[in-house]
């Protein structure tokens, strides 16, 4: 696709002049130093909230009730969800756009360093606002991660101006860090990068971007008006005063089901990077793809509805939102067919990001097809509420967001760190994830078609077995991403030289400079044949 | 270098802001949406005036009565009768007792809601307890009345409307300026 011709090596400790210690990582704002704090701050956050979510196990191992009083354990599943989304995934795929985007288009750097030096600093504060809520008298926040009022207006505890602010601050840091990622795209270019020459990773994460800057100030909305209800009179969400509760469902999921496919957009695009590679083959469909993203985004601002068909709507809003739901069916079989299509007589070798896309592709469209079934309103009426819609929703995020970041991490590893890692351990790290998170989410199905109603910590008898063995699951998967921290010690601290190409079928300008990356790369900027 | 990013910079910002804007006017919109198709059972919040619509005798319609006060609000609050046939035009008169069993003043707010939300068009209030806030002193009762009629071109379809007030203790958020006090009880 690309070839750089320009050398620019020979000076490049020239201009290496960083900050020693922890000066260098408050001050940088290098890409890729921020690209590794976000990409730090997101492994952190994930087992913060896993360690959550083991919790939420553990009193579902058996029924009734055996460690946490039930307020602690909806605090539980609340801050589980929050951080999990907007301080795991989110991050997450922040931190890979700041590292691989400037390489992959032939920018020096993003475009408003500063800026990106904000963006993440600001981060840890938030969450830190969040986690201290926990030991408020009370406790923290307690009303899902979705914060329906009244539960988060009338029933909430003080501790919700912090999950406030602290939402605040997480969503001024996206719409920052989506700014420049779009600016960075649009500005920065090499010559020769025209529009439909940029890596998908880029197309995707630029989508991604707009949905950002679109739905992100909702929220801050959406969370204002709560604060405001709660603490300074307004009734937005208050039939006594005159307002609606419902009105705060529209607005949430205005903002909420764009949010999923910022969480799923950009994991898509490593996908499309890593198959090619590892089925040495190019693309197929191309163009479909960056089409079938922009439907995708743009098909997400009609269909938010789709979470409130029990709160009653007319038969026409019924029929219009399940419709539009199922129509984004169709651009993402494209992209299913597509990845498909590019493995077609491909020369395949199945080192583990590879591995790790394949099981994206497979257990991605299992999520997709639940939602499916999400989508028919009559039945969604019995799925509504239930473990069929939690195993629904961690399909397409752990199987599909998780699982992209986790294989983007194994594909990009040998050009941040310089080393190979450990190919036996991440296939054993693959192998005990790929089984323990089926044995985690896919019984969740049946428990949820049967009736058992998620954030509730004890539940009937009849489905005493299958929590037990979701639990077992949930541990085993929960393990298995410690071998994974393992690994990531193991090949930051040495290994295997890894060449600049690292993959023998990856293309692209990333593959072009040395590994480990230099801290600055394309100070001129490559030509694009 | 900086410079060159400015523009872009700027309208997306800008973006960002109308965005914070936007979803504050989704509050308007929606309630505008809400008046036009009845999506949420809200009725008007006005009084209608007493049409001299027909009277179709042909027709009956079932109107069903549901109160009941919220959570925090200790009041007792029921309609006279649960339930009433109709004929579409026909003006009705319908009591609701009101009883505070504290000790304290309390002011209350009925908000109305019709299911299904459709049929909200059609049922017209000429007067209403639930247009203006109700004050109740310690240990009174009162009757509150409701004067109603259904629509005549209310669509076939409906043969049966919910209709079912809220009552909520509004004391705290009371000025005394919105409300008319009927208390005929004291």
């Amino acid at each position: 696709m690309s070839a750089v011709v320009t050398d620019h090596e020979h000076d490049h400790e020239h201009h290496d002049h960083k900050p020693s210690g922890i000066k260098r990582w408050f001050y940088t704002t290098n890409h890729k130093d921020i690209g590794t704090m976000y990409l730090v701050f997101a492994l952190v956050m994930f087992f913060i909230g896993g360690a959550m979510a083991m919790v939420i196990r553990a009193e579902l191992f058996q029924p009734g009730m055996q460690f946490v009083e039930p307020n602690f354990f909806n605090q539980m599943t609340t801050v589980h969800g929050l951080i999990m989304v907007f301080g795991a995934v989110m991050p997450a795929f922040t931190g890979l756009a700041n590292w691989m985007i400037p390489m992959m288009i032939g920018a020096p750097d993003m475009a408003l360093p500063r800026m990106n030096n904000w963006s993440f600093w600001i981060l840890p504060f938030a969450f830190l606002i969040l986690l201290i809520s926990l030991f408020m008298p009370g406790g923290g926040p307690s009303f899902g991660w979705t914060f329906y009022a009244p539960l988060s207006t009338t029933y909430s505890g003080d501790s919700t101006a912090l999950f406030v602010f602290s939402v605040h601050i997480m969503g001024i840091s996206s719409i920052m860090g989506a700014i420049n990622v779009i600016v960075t795209i649009f500005n920065l270019r090499a010559p020769g990068m025209t529009w439909m020459k940029m890596p998908l990773f880029v197309w995707t994460w630029l989508i991604t971007a707009f949905l950002l800057i679109m739905v992100m100030p909702v929220l801050a909305g959406a969370v204002t008006m709560v604060l405001t209800d709660k603490y300074f009179g307004t009734s937005f969400f208050d039939a006594a005063g005159g307002g609606d509760p419902v009105l705060f469902q529209h607005i949430f999921w205005f903002f909420g089901h764009p949010e999923v496919y910022i969480m799923i957009l950009p994991a898509f695009g490593i996908v499309s990077s890593i198959v090619p590679t590892f089925a040495r083959k190019p693309l197929f469909g191309y163009a479909s793809m960056v089409y079938a993203t922009s439907s995708i985004a743009l098909l997400s601002f009609l269909v938010w509805a789709h979470h409130m068909f029990t709160t009653g709507m007319p038969v026409a809003g019924a029929l219009f939102f399940m419709y539009c739901t199922m129509l984004i069916a169709v651009p993402t079989g494209v992209k299913v067919f597509n990845w498909v299509a590019t493995m077609w007589r491909g020369a395949m070798t199945f080192e583990v990001p590879m591995m790790f896309a394949l099981a994206f592709i497979v257990l991605f469209t299992i999520g997709g097809f639940s939602g499916l079934m999400l989508a028919i309103t009559p039945a969604d009426f019995q799925y509504h509420d239930t473990y069929f819609v939690v195993a629904h929703f961690h399909y397409v995020l752990v199987t599909g967001a998780v699982f992209s970041i986790i294989a983007a991490a194994y594909y990009w590893l040998p050009k941040w760190t310089g080393h190979m890692y450990d190919e036996k351990l991440g296939q054993w790290h693959f192998w005990c994830s790929l089984i323990s998170v089926n044995l985690l989410f896919f019984p969740m199905h049946f428990v949820g078609l049967a009736g058992m109603p998620r954030r509730i910590p004890d539940y009937a008898l009849q489905f005493a077995d299958f929590n037990a063995f979701i639990s077992i699951g949930g541990f085993l998967f929960g393990a298995s991403q410690l071998i994974f921290v393992w690994l990531l010690v193991k090949c930051a601290r040495g290994g295997e030289k890894a060449t600049a190409q690292v993959w023998e079928g990856a293309e692209g300008l990333e593959w072009e400079v040395p590994s480990p990356a230099p801290y600055h790369t394309f100070e001129t900027p490559p030509v694009i044949k | 270098m900086a410079l060159k990013h400015q523009p872009l910079t700027v309208k997306l910002a800008v973006i960002a802001l109308a965005m914070f804007g936007f979803g504050f006017a989704l509050v308007p919109l929606y309630d505008v949406f809400c008046d036009l198709t009845g999506l949420n059972g809200k009725t008007a919040v006005t009084a209608a005036t007493a049409e001299a619509a027909q009277i179709d005798t042909s027709r009956e319609v079932v109107i069903e009565f549901i109160a009941r006060p919220n959570k925090q609000m200790p009041w007792v609050f029921k309609p006279e009768v649960t339930r009433m046939t109709v004929h579409p035009g026909e003006i009705h008169i319908m009591n609701y007792l009101a009883q505070n069993p504290t000790s304290r003043m309390i002011v209350g707010q009925a908000v109305p809601s019709v299911s299904p939300g459709q049929a909200a068009l059609y049922f017209h209030k000429i007067e209403c307890f639930c247009f203006t806030q109700q004050q109740l002193a310690g240990g009174k009762d009162m009757l509150m009345p409701l004067q109603f009629y259904v629509d005549p071109a209310l669509p076939s379809q409906f043969s049966t409307i919910t209709l079912s007030y809220t009552l909520y203790d509004v004391t705290s958020a009371w000025t005394g300026d919105s409300a008319e006090p009927s208390q005929p009880g004291e």
